[in-house]
């Protein structure tokens, strides 16, 4: 094998610290202020790193289960990426003890004078709530932790016996993944306004998710190829696949967010349109127009030709770009429950992101000086570097 | 007969339709077997500097452009053109068509809204972009149909259309020189090299049998006998009167009597409490007209609201009141005759007493609520006014 661990420079763990630091003293500068509003945009900043977190760990499901082998040479990016499931765990225990400033439902008070609310009682209850976030998350970190270890084991070992109990792990989690990740969904975004219904939510936040992991599966394999931390056989074809998924599912996700629109604007109830009025309305209108050009219409247009997506520094700022826009994405879902008229932005939201990228950077740091970055053992890493399309 | 039409088929079969070859060299061709020698093969040639040649694979390879230094083509670029010409010609359509000339209300919606224009946006992109792709690949980009390329009927292409990747230099080539190339082709690793001649007849583009009188003969034959046979099979063997699917719907026309509601009627009556739109209560409705008062008439008095009592007053007042409200009815008598609009009771009615008549009827005369609107009453309340001053202007009316 020519692949040689390098280890990452230290630089990254510097950045990673001081984007982590930094972010942490906004954070709780942001809580010190105004305590509500820091709890939504924490909610939101959760919800980022889940879907990273969550979303890589559904594409290495998905390779397994798909046989893909021109992805394995980056599953250890997925992998790593992943990792942030477990950190998941101690992030949202503010969630829970911050839950009665985010879901009018967890007041008694409120329930009380509301029909809709006491029917839903059964469901969205505090109690409820905080073991489905737990079953969940014990879930995904379960099935993590065994596909993760197998995949590792192989570096040593070079079994295929490996790879075949992970295409049966993940041909397990993959209809699970679906089913606990519109739970989550539903429950920590949808339930902030617990009158309003879509039955597509989950499908629309696993949408987002699958942009968002791609995204950064492409940004950070950029990254490690531009530094040589790759191997030289990984060629241009890669890298288009990778953007074109980008690009696929950045459709997917429109193609979602749109079918949930045209048919809540047809049937015209007013239990479900009452949330597109906020947010079509004051300034939450300006961040809608934004998030759709921003999401959708810029990313459409440029990632179409085939010269950006062979082209590593233009879908290197593509791969930032995109997962800039399912942050606003998910500010848009989450920061309406917090002020109805007007969209807030300040030096309180600056915090969050940069605490979210630093933990993304120091936990990639530390599994990768661990772990191989190139699953050397892995029967279809050959085929995956042969791979043309 | 059977033995004689089989035989004719095989000598059909077996007739040799091989084309004679000139002398005229035309390329030569070299096999590869894998998509990587080819690859090889193609970046050696453009080093090489032999700028006429091809490759032919069975397969797209992708790279291959680059390897042959290909630059881009339109494709991508006229697809997209034609891809957004679909979505400007879609949303201009809906636009005019529900926009502007068949408003309809559907659900309260606004005549034109983006989000039902969508899905029809977006399929009139695909479908325009992919038939303009799809047609211009085959006349303008690759000029097909090209049925004497004299490729053809060679092993070369019999190869390449199966499993092997093939490439040739053109004898146009300016370095094109028959030794040279060969022993180029073998040293890149060609195998089973192969010269390929003109054919005979040299045009470069003959023109296709399709256009040929007796291929369109024979296909108007055969549609006109699928259409006879297909219609003589359901009308006369199925008994399935063919070409009816129009007139036969599962629907009630006018008159015909209804089998699924019990009582016979296919229109429904309006649920109970329904109000049609613009309804406003009247408040006398059956009240003797003693009690009408605070009545006024909400409209104004100008040419256009007196144009319009004239118009309604004539329809539906006239036959019975006469043109000037005498009471000269037309109907010969077949319905009681009416007073005279123009007695002093009348005339010195309130506005609103000649309201409630018209809303309410009175004695003989039936409520005209239903037939004329709130305002159009009103109208012809002024137009009455108006009509009972002229039969008794007085001197300053005259200036
Ligand atoms: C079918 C014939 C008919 C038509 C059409 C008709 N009327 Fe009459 N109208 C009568 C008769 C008959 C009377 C007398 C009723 C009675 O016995 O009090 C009458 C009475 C009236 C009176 C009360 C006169 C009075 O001295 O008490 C007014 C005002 C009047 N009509 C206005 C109208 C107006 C305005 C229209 C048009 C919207 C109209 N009518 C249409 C037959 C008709």
């Amino acid at each position: 094998m020519e692949f040689h661990n390098k280890a990452l420079p230290g630089k990254v763990s510097r950045i990673g610290f001081g984007l982590l630091i930094t972010g942490l003293i906004l954070m709780v500068a942001a809580f010190a202020l105004d305590y509500r509003r820091a709890m939504f945009d924490y909610l939101t900043m959760f919800m980022w790193l889940l879907s990273l977190g969550l979303g890589s760990l559904g594409l290495i499901a998905l390779e397994y289960i798909s046989g893909a082998t021109w992805s394995t040479p980056f599953r250890r990016v997925s992998e790593f990426l992943a990792s942030l499931l477990p950190v998941m765990f101690l992030l949202v225990i503010p969630v829970v003890v911050g839950m009665k400033e985010l879901f009018v439902w967890t007041d008694p008070q409120v329930v009380k004078s509301d029909a809709v609310l006491q029917g839903k009682e059964p469901y969205l209850n505090t109690t409820f709530f905080i073991a489905r976030a737990a079953i969940c998350l014990l879930i995904w970190v379960v099935f993590y932790f065994f596909l993760v270890r197998n995949s590792q084991k192989q570096d040593s070992e070079s079994i295929p016996q490996y790879t075949k109990s992970n295409i049966r792990l993940s041909a397990i989690f993959t209809p699970i993944f679906m089913v606990t990740l519109t739970i989550i969904a539903i429950d920590f975004m949808m339930s902030l306004f617990p009158h309003w219904y879509s039955t597509i939510y989950g499908v629309y936040y696993f949408s987002g998710t699958l942009v968002a992991a791609y995204s950064a599966l492409t940004l950070i394999s950029v990254l490690l190829k531009e530094g040589n931390y790759l191997s030289s056989r990984i060629n241009n074809d890669h890298f288009y696949s990778m953007g074109m998924l980008m690009f696929a599912f950045n459709i997917f996700w429109a193609y979602i967010a749109f079918s949930q629109l045209l048919l809540q604007w047809y049937a015209d109830i007013p239990e479900e349109t009452f949330w597109y009025i906020i947010i079509w309305e004051h300034s939450w209108k300006v961040v809608s127009i934004a998030l759709f050009l921003v999401h959708f219409a810029i990313p459409f247009l440029v990632l179409m030709p085939r010269s950006v997506k062979t082209n590593l520094k233009k879908l290197k700022f593509m791969a930032i770009w995109m997962l800039v826009a399912h942050y606003l994405d998910l500010y848009w879902l989450i920061m309406p429950a917090y002020d109805h008229h007007s969209a807030v932005f300040g030096w309180q939201e600056i915090g969050f992101p940069l605490f979210a990228v630093g933990v993304v950077v120091v936990i990639f740091k530390m599994k990768a000086r661990k772990t191989n970055i190139i699953p050397v053992g892995d029967p279809k890493l050959e085929s995956g570097f042969n791979f043309h399309l | 007969m059977i033995g004689k039409i089989k035989n004719k088929l095989k000598e059909v079969n077996n007739r040799n339709l091989e084309q004679k070859r000139s002398d005229e060299l035309y390329a030569i061709g070299a096999l590869f077997d894998t998509p990587d020698e080819i690859m090889d093969a193609a970046g050696k040639t453009t080093e090489a500097g032999y700028e006429e040649f091809d490759v032919n694979t069975p397969y797209p390879v992708h790279g291959m452009d680059q390897a042959m230094k290909l630059k881009n083509t339109m494709v991508g670029k006229t697809t997209f053109i034609f891809g957004f010409l679909g979505t400007t010609a879609a949303l201009l359509m809906i636009g005019w068509m529900s926009g502007i000339d068949y408003q309809n209300i559907i659900g309260g919606k606004p005549f034109f809204a983006i989000p039902p224009a969508i899905p029809i946006t977006f399929e009139l992109t695909v479908l325009l972009g992919g038939l303009a792709t799809a047609g211009l690949m085959l006349t303008l980009f690759n000029r097909l149909p090209w049925i004497n390329n004299p490729l053809h009927d060679t092993n070369y292409i019999k190869q390449t259309a199966s499993d092997k990747f093939g490439l040739v230099i053109y004898a146009k080539d300016k370095n094109f020189n028959i030794a040279t190339v060969e022993g180029f082709l073998q040293s890149i690793g060609g195998k089973s090299i192969e010269k390929i001649n003109f054919f005979e007849v040299r045009e470069d583009r003959v023109r296709t049998p399709i256009f040929d009188f007796k291929f369109i003969a024979l296909l108007a034959v055969v549609t006109v006998v699928t259409a006879v046979t297909a219609y003589g099979i359901l009308r006369y063997v199925l008994f399935l009167p063919p070409f009816d699917f129009m007139w036969k719907q599962e629907k009630v026309l006018p008159q015909e009597k209804s089998t699924f509601f019990a009582d016979g009627f296919s229109m429904r009556p309006p649920v109970e409490g329904t109000v049609s739109r613009g309804y406003i209560p009247y408040e006398y409705q059956g009240l003797p007209d003693s009690v009408v008062t605070l009545l006024a008439n909400p409209l104004p008095i100008n040419a256009e609201v007196l144009a319009k009592g004239k118009q309604r007053f004539n329809t539906y007042c006239s036959p019975c009141h006469g043109y000037y409200g005498e009471g000269d009815s037309r109907l010969r008598g077949q319905f009681p005759n009416p007073p005279s609009l123009h007695t002093d009771k009348v005339r010195q009615w309130a506005d609103g007493n000649i309201y409630h008549v018209i809303t309410n009827g009175q004695n003989v005369m039936s409520s005209y609520a239903k037939q004329i609107s709130r305002d159009d009453r009103w109208a012809i309340v002024h137009y009455i006014r108006a009509l009972q001053r002229a039969l008794n202007a007085k001197d300053e009316d005259l200036n």
